[in-house]
């Protein structure tokens, strides 16, 4: 039995401990809103918060978490942060195909939790590692500045 | 060759909309229609029998929330949203009390098919405006019965029919019982809004899946879930097209979770999007299942791969590039009489590789065959040959066949294809049990339909007055496809466009502006630089020959197709001035504007790109300008820059992106070889739409193609190095 603390609440299950958290999130607990795109870390559609980082859950095995608190997609909404994100998402409309839009709000929570006014450099190095294949990256930058409450200026124009 | 697949072979364009009007379970009003453009499979069969398959509907309840539904699958573009948005708008009703529903939990009457395409808008912006006109004419047509007074003394706004001179009103749920009783309108003779008075078209709206997404909502195909089900993959041969010998399965079926292990013989030989070859492995999980693929040894036969090989495309093509074509297109005058007489002539080669999808959602498809019964869950963007393809494997008809369209982790002309769904349901009969097949990435990158390679041999003359005089193209071609018609055929008295094909074993496919994005590239960077053979200005040197009358002339009737100089030089005019493209020479040294111009998918579409590289040879794109022209509405403004954006950037990003072959087998395999342009490097995209007075036209696609032009002459005007092969180096030799 392993036991994982996901979203404030505690779950068991039957799993190898080498078995990515993804895995076990979308296909054992039915917490299908964190995303497989790549499997190795490079694309950002799985991510999670693990006490408050984001972490790759694609490439991280549930033996390796032990007690860490695990954020997702489906309980991000329930910090104050993370439901200003989702908010922002809406207002400006960010979204395409939505694929990946899971693992960007993620992202962006984090990157705001440790720069709650990030610059235009915070933004690229918090969200580079995740992929938007319809690339809707100007409005996710905006966005996060809307949730930061700054004005939605890219200010790398030259 | 044409394409495999192409983006509106499976829209069938119908333009009769059929209507029926009745009472809605629960109450109200009910108008059932048929979506013209969205007919597709049993819908046809059924039309041809004269009962057409009413494929969608709109239903006002008593409480007065109107409910649309659709059957077209969402694969980003939008059209979930907007094509509700039409029908609301002529409705008059406000967009808050609109809510869409899912085809799929719509089983009864409706028929199950549709297909999306760029086709969308074009196709149904003036007949959905008529049904939601049509049910505002019968609620008005209520209340009038229920008051006694003429129909035409009665106004609507926000979903409520008043009378001004009584100063009585009501709204349309309190009407919807009485109007279904009501006898309905001929769609051809409804009166439809002025556009000025327009209060949800031409609007930003939200999509409206939106809030569930941000939720972390199971709304994707790889979400499906099915009780009882187990997970699958399924291992294709490296070459495509090759044949199965064996495999370790008794090995393989020892492994934890994993339930069956077989070997997938294509009944069809398994060239084409069909059924291939291979091994497949179903498990208690997914990851069991992959954990098993680890261990899988197949031995394949790949047949003869020895001329597939990327650099032996390379070295064949070049051989080629003194000699006549295979075929001629187009030809034109004497061009080998305008070099002679030329006073520039101007000779380069251009290539560009193989380009996988890489759609973020890898393909994946839930199916469960059970007495006959086929079910399938699937992101696709043509369900109905799907099904087609799923029966004629499977020998069951397709009656047999129910699919629930779930919403697609992008498109881009990779679900076209249906190979993924065949598969799947064919894995599903043989292990006897639901499952969820699922692609992983190496899987998706090497298994795909692929953007066709090619390489353009050019040769310009100008004269001295700087005139294109000449033009030759000699194409060798890896899968694509030629237009005789690319500009700027018949504006130069002498041309000669010619196409050589070579034998290719991969597939090649529609990716987002087939045709145009590779096109695009070769011709808008040509062009570029017979302009600066001509001491001209690009913009001008293209305004130049736009104003060439054109030969055969044009004919208007196929405007939608042919393009039109007006309307072309029309965003060439407006990108010069957004970008402040006259001041350009005032820019520092590293840094240049590009600029590139399409028309694709009746769309027209000119952008300019500024780029800086730096001393160490660093690229940087700083900023790009879009001017589009898609006709005299925007749907959605708040879609339509998005889908402008993304192309733009989706350009930028296949510039600098490669699919290669070693011996037949995809070289690339995951994010880290197949590059996708991550948020530093997406630069600030401004746009601008001219309104012009010819119906609205789709927004998927035409904003891509002039992308990757305008960046590689953005690079040569900073740089002065051309960019004449794909894909390009994020550091420069310079
Ligand atoms: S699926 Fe985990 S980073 Fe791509
Ligand atoms: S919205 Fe489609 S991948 Fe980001």
């Amino acid at each position: 039995m392993t036991a994982l603390n996901i979203n404030g609440k505690e779950h068991h299950f039957e799993s190898a401990a080498d078995t990515p958290l993804l895995w076990v999130l979308r296909d054992v607990l039915n917490l299908k809103g964190s995303k497989y795109g790549c499997g190795m870390g490079q694309c950002g559609a799985c991510t999670v918060h693990v006490d408050g980082r984001p972490v790759r859950s694609c490439i991280t095995p549930v033996g390796s978490i032990g007690a860490a608190a695990i954020t997702t997609i489906e309980g991000v909404g329930a910090t104050p942060t993370g439901s200003k994100v989702q908010q922002a998402w809406l207002d400006l409309d960010v979204m395409q195909c939505g694929y990946c839009q899971a693992g960007q709000i993620m992202s962006a929570t984090a990157l705001l939790e440790k720069h709650p006014k990030p610059t235009d450099k915070d933004i690229d190095a918090g969200m580079r590692d995740n992929i938007c294949r319809c690339a809707t990256y100007v409005r996710i930058r905006a966005a996060i500045k809307r949730a930061a409450g700054l004005p939605e200026t890219d200010s790398r124009e030259a | 060759m044409r394409p495999l697949l192409h983006d509106s072979a499976e829209v069938n364009v119908s333009r009769r909309t059929f209507l029926t009007v009745g009472a809605a379970a629960g109450g109200g009003l009910l108008l059932s229609f048929s979506l013209p453009g969205f007919r597709l499979g049993t819908a046809e069969a059924g039309e041809a029998a004269g009962a057409p398959i009413l494929n969608a509907f709109v239903r006002i309840a008593p409480d007065g929330i109107v409910t649309i539904a659709a059957k077209n699958p969402e694969i980003g573009q939008g059209v979930k949203t907007s094509l509700p948005m039409l029908i609301a708008e002529e409705l008059d009703v406000d967009w808050k009390d609109v809510r869409t529903e899912q085809a799929l939990l719509d089983e009864e009457a409706y028929g199950r098919q549709s297909a999306g395409g760029s086709t969308a808008i074009p196709g149904n912006y003036l007949s959905l405006r008529r049904v939601g006109a049509a049910g505002r004419q019968m609620l008005v047509a209520a209340a009038a019965a229920n008051w006694g007074v003429p129909a035409a003394a009665l106004t609507t706004a926000s979903g409520v029919v008043s009378h001004k001179a009584s100063g009585r009103s009501a709204k349309y749920g309190e009407l919807a019982a009485k109007a279904a009783t009501l006898a309905s309108p001929d769609l051809a003779t409804v009166a439809l809004k002025d556009p000025k008075d327009f209060k949800i078209i031409g609007k930003p709206i939200g999509g409206v899946d939106s809030p569930l997404i941000v939720r972390g909502e199971p709304v994707f195909g790889i979400d499906a879930d099915v009780p009882g089900m187990r997970y699958a993959v399924f291992e294709k041969c490296p070459v495509n097209g090759g044949k199965v010998l064996g495999a370790n399965l008794e090995a393989i079926r020892a492994l934890p979770g994993v339930r069956h292990a077989f070997l997938v013989k294509s009944p069809e030989g398994g060239r084409g999007m069909g059924l291939k070859d291979g091994v497949a492995i179903v498990a208690d999980s997914w990851w069991q299942a992959s954990k098993a693929l680890e261990k899988l040894e197949v031995k394949w036969d790949e047949g003869v791969v020895d001329d597939q090989s990327s650099d032996y495309f390379a070295r064949t093509a070049a051989a080629l590039a003194d000699k006549a074509p295979a075929k001629v297109a187009r030809q034109d005058g004497d061009v080998e009489q305008a070099f002679a007489d030329a006073a520039r002539v101007v000779e380069a080669q251009y290539e560009y590789p193989f380009l996988c999808h890489a759609t973020l959602e890898p393909q994946n498809c839930t199916a469960q065959v059970k007495d006959g019964k086929v079910e399938i869950w699937a992101p696709s963007q043509t369900p109905g040959s799907g099904q087609k393809m799923v029966a004629s494997m499977l020998g069951v008809p397709a009656t047999a066949v129910t699919i629930h369209l779930m919403r697609c982790g992008g498109g881009f002309g990779r679900r076209l294809a249906n190979d993924y769904m065949v598969e799947a349901a064919w894995i599903a009969r043989e292990a006897g049990e639901p499952v969820k097949l699922l692609w992983n990435r190496r899987q998706d990158t090497r298994h795909d339909a692929y953007r066709p390679a090619g390489f353009h041999f050019f040769k310009g003359a100008v004269d001295k007055e700087g005139r294109l005089t000449g033009l030759r193209n000699h194409f060798v071609s890896l899968g694509g496809w030629a237009g005789a018609g690319e500009f700027p055929a018949g504006r130069v008295p002498n041309l000669h466009y010619g196409t050589t094909s070579l034998p290719l074993r991969a597939s090649t496919g529609a990716l987002r502006a087939p045709g145009s994005n590779e096109s695009a590239f070769v011709y808008q960077c040509f062009l570029d630089e017979m302009a600066h053979a001509a001491g001209k200005d690009p913009i001008a040197f293209q305004l130049e020959l736009l104003s060439t009358p054109v030969e055969p002339a044009e004919d208007a009737g196929r405007r939608r197709f042919g393009m039109s100089a007006d309307r072309m030089r029309g965003v060439l005019e407006l990108v010069a001035e957004n970008s402040g493209w006259n001041m350009r020479s005032r820019l520092p040294k590293g840094t240049g504007m590009g600029v590139g111009c399409y028309f694709s998918h009746g769309g027209y579409f000119a952008e300019v790109m500024q780029v800086t590289v730096a001393a160490g040879g660093a690229l940087k794109v700083n900023k790009v300008w879009v001017a589009g022209d898609v006709g005299s509405q925007i749907v959605n403004p708040s879609g339509a820059i998005n889908q402008v954006q993304g192309a733009v950037i989706d350009g930028i990003s296949q510039a600098f992106a490669q699919i290669t072959f070693d011996r037949g087998r995809v070289q690339q395999s995951n994010f880290h070889d197949f590059h996708m342009l991550r948020i530093d490097q997406a630069p600030p995209v401004e746009v601008h739409f001219r309104t012009t007075d010819f119906p609205p036209s789709g927004l998927g696609e035409p904003a891509l193609p002039p992308a990757v032009p305008a960046l590689c002459n953005a690079i040569f005007a900073a740089t002065g190095k051309r960019i004449r092969r794909l894909p390009i180096e994020w550091t420069l030799k310079v």
